[in-house]
């Protein structure tokens, strides 16, 4: 993509600062927004086609129309700045590179929906991120862009920033509202939902970082826009993060709807994988997706074309796997990773996820038997339907795809009685299973 | 001695509690400035906060409990936390802890008796494009990600540290 919508800063060093923010544009649309009515920038963002950059992909527009217009209470916004999927690294480079087109984004959606504060809710592991986004805060209070009467409008925004300690499960918009009220972040059970009753029980809009940050873009330059670059229901540009075994893992700003194999090869992006590695699977955004495999690189990176496939576009951050990866023991990592970070509420996922890495354990240490895998994939269906939140089902998803699509992986474990791959340690005397 | 803030971090406290409208919902970013400034989250350090923020001990312990960056033990002047999830196992992560561990004569989890290092294996530290990586925190309350690493790399980070070790107070005597 020629012109740089979410990620022009990133190359800079002082792109978080208001003066550079400033000329670039910076803070036009919200001068812009405050000329309109608040249905006009709820329209706007509706027909700009912005889907939720956090995982769930919910129009951005119908999720703000939820937040009722009409009520005495102070509303909130929380900026889910919780990253933590594993495979994904894209908020950070805009809390770190560009604090205040995120801000400008907050603003905006505050006058959209009469929010009068906002969180941005930071995982504690990202503090650094916090020195960054308070101080171009306070560059808007002294401009007097937050505070009593924002751009000349009725409109009253304090914007803090709120530190979390480390929890995975708080990037789940009601683990988040938990976190934010001091307590652990265990998912609250929907209806209510947080749009009616959230953070100190007042109405509240969770959204993503990114999609918050394509917020001033729409307004700036038309719904129309922003929904030409992306494809039909999947708007704007997007940040894709690349990792693995790539030539150059990164994080890149390409439309809504680029085919997995263009963000693969292209020298724009990630350059294809690493001298000697072969693709053979990859996991389209963030772990919690299903596994797809090279014969559907030329999908689209859209929410319709990955579900068609029974995988998910999830954070966009793709994570590439070579042919020397062992998907059992790959799943088994994933496996603990869930576990780890169940709040333990809901048993079929706190227990579920539990014996799921043991069974995987022992597949991978040669100790599998056949039916395992009957009961793995009877097991961790059970978790699925059956939570609060959609932490457990993700290790569904984990497993009955790794399942589905490296079933003869599975089998040679239990059949030659150890894994024909590679090690992850320094140690390795196994031979490649390629050799 | 019972615990109080330094003038410094009073000053941290009271700006925190001013941005919620309960004190409650100050609790995690309260725990973690108590972190820095008690070297880690003893009882002792949670009945202090639930005094500060009028809230029940028992919700301080709940809170402090369920978030895995409180140390509810006292860890090292430097705490090593490495990344070893997807794909930090991909690109290495777990040849980079191994090969630390052998560095500092330490597994995962443990920390040396001289209380200078403690190594964690961590999840996702959203720094999956640079990986392995790990994230850095010291005793003065710096948090540091160290990304792209190599041997040679995690050597010089090393030596580095061992040159600050003496500057750096030991948690176990931060309160």
């Amino acid at each position: 993509m020629d012109e740089k919508i979410l990620s022009k800063f990133f190359d800079r060093d002082d792109g978080h600062k208001l003066e550079v923010y400033e000329d670039h544009g910076g803070y036009d649309a919200a001068r812009k927004a405050a000329e309109m009515s608040r249905e006009e920038i709820v329209n706007e963002v509706k027909a700009s086609n912005l889907r939720g950059r956090g995982g769930a992909g919910f129009p951005a527009g119908v999720k703000w129309s939820f937040i009722p217009q009409e009520t005495e209470e102070d509303k909130y916004l929380v900026v889910n700045a919780d990253e933590g999927e594993p495979g994904t690294f894209k908020d950070r480079q805009i809390m770190q590179r560009d604090p205040h087109q995120l801000i400008e984004g907050c603003i905006i959606t505050a006058m959209a929906l009469d929010l009068r504060y906002c969180y941005i809710y930071i995982r504690g592991e990202l503090k650094f991120t916090e020195d960054i986004i308070q101080d171009a805060i306070e560059e808007c209070y002294d401009k007097g862009y937050l505070g009593e009467d924002i751009f000349g409008t009725d409109q009253d925004l304090d914007i803090y920033t709120h530190i979390s300690a480390g929890a995975y499960i708080c990037g789940e918009e009601t683990g988040m509202i938990e976190g934010l009220e001091g307590k652990p972040g265990k998912p609250r059970i929907k209806p209510p939902f947080p749009a009616i009753v959230g953070v100190f029980d007042a109405p509240t809009l969770v959204n993503n970082v990114e999609s918050i940050a394509c917020v001033p873009p729409v307004i700036n330059r038309g719904a129309e826009w922003f929904a030409n670059l992306g494809v039909e229901k999947n708007g704007g540009p997007k940040l894709y993060g690349l990792s693995g075994p790539i030539k150059n893992p990164g994080v890149y700003e390409a439309p809504s709807g680029i085919t997995v194999r263009e963000l693969l090869e292209s020298p724009e992006y990630g350059g294809g994988m690493k001298e000697g590695k072969e693709l053979k699977a990859y996991i389209p955004g963030g772990s919690s997706c299903a596994v797809l495999t090279p014969d559907e690189l030329d999908r689209e990176m859209s929410f319709e074309a990955m579900r068609e496939v029974g995988s998910n576009l999830g954070t966009g951050c793709v994570t590439f796997v070579d042919q020397d990866t062992c998907m059992v023991r790959l799943a088994a990592r994933l496996a603990h990773f869930y576990h780890h970070e169940s709040c333990g509420q809901c048993t079929p996922c706190r227990d579920g996820t539990g014996w799921s890495a043991k069974v995987l354990d022992a597949i991978e240490a040669g100790r599998g038997r056949h039916e395992d895998l009957d009961l793995l994939e009877d097991m961790t269906g059970q978790i699925e339907h059956s939570t609060i939140c959609a932490l457990g089902p993700s290790l569904t998803f984990v497993v009955h795809s790794y399942l589905d699509k490296f079933p003869e992986e599975f089998e040679a474990h239990i059949e030659q009685g150890e894994c024909p791959f590679p090690s992850w340690s320094l140690d390795d005397t196994k031979p490649a299973a390629a050799e | 001695m019972a615990l109080q803030f330094s003038t410094e971090a009073e000053d941290q406290f009271q700006t925190i509690v001013s941005r919620y409208p309960n004190n409650l919902a100050a609790l995690l970013p309260v725990l973690m400035l108590a972190q820095e400034e008690f070297g880690w989250i003893s009882v002792e350090v949670m009945d202090y906060i639930a005094e500060r923020l009028d809230v029940s001990k028992s919700q301080v312990f709940s809170t402090a409990t369920f978030y895995t960056m409180l140390n509810k033990q006292p860890v090292g002047k430097c705490h090593i936390q490495v990344c070893t999830t997807f794909s930090c196992a991909l690109a290495g992560g777990y040849e980079m802890l191994e090969y630390l561990e052998e560095a500092l004569g330490i597994q995962a989890g443990e920390t040396d008796p001289e209380h200078n290092f403690t190594i964690s294996e961590v999840e996702c530290l959203a720094s999956c494009g640079t990986a392995p990586m790990f994230q850095l925190t010291t005793s003065d309350g710096e948090i540091e990600y160290f990304e792209d690493l190599d041997p040679d790399r995690v050597d010089e980070i090393l030596e580095d540290l061992n040159d600050r070790l003496d500057e750096l107070p030991d948690p176990r005597d931060m309160h």
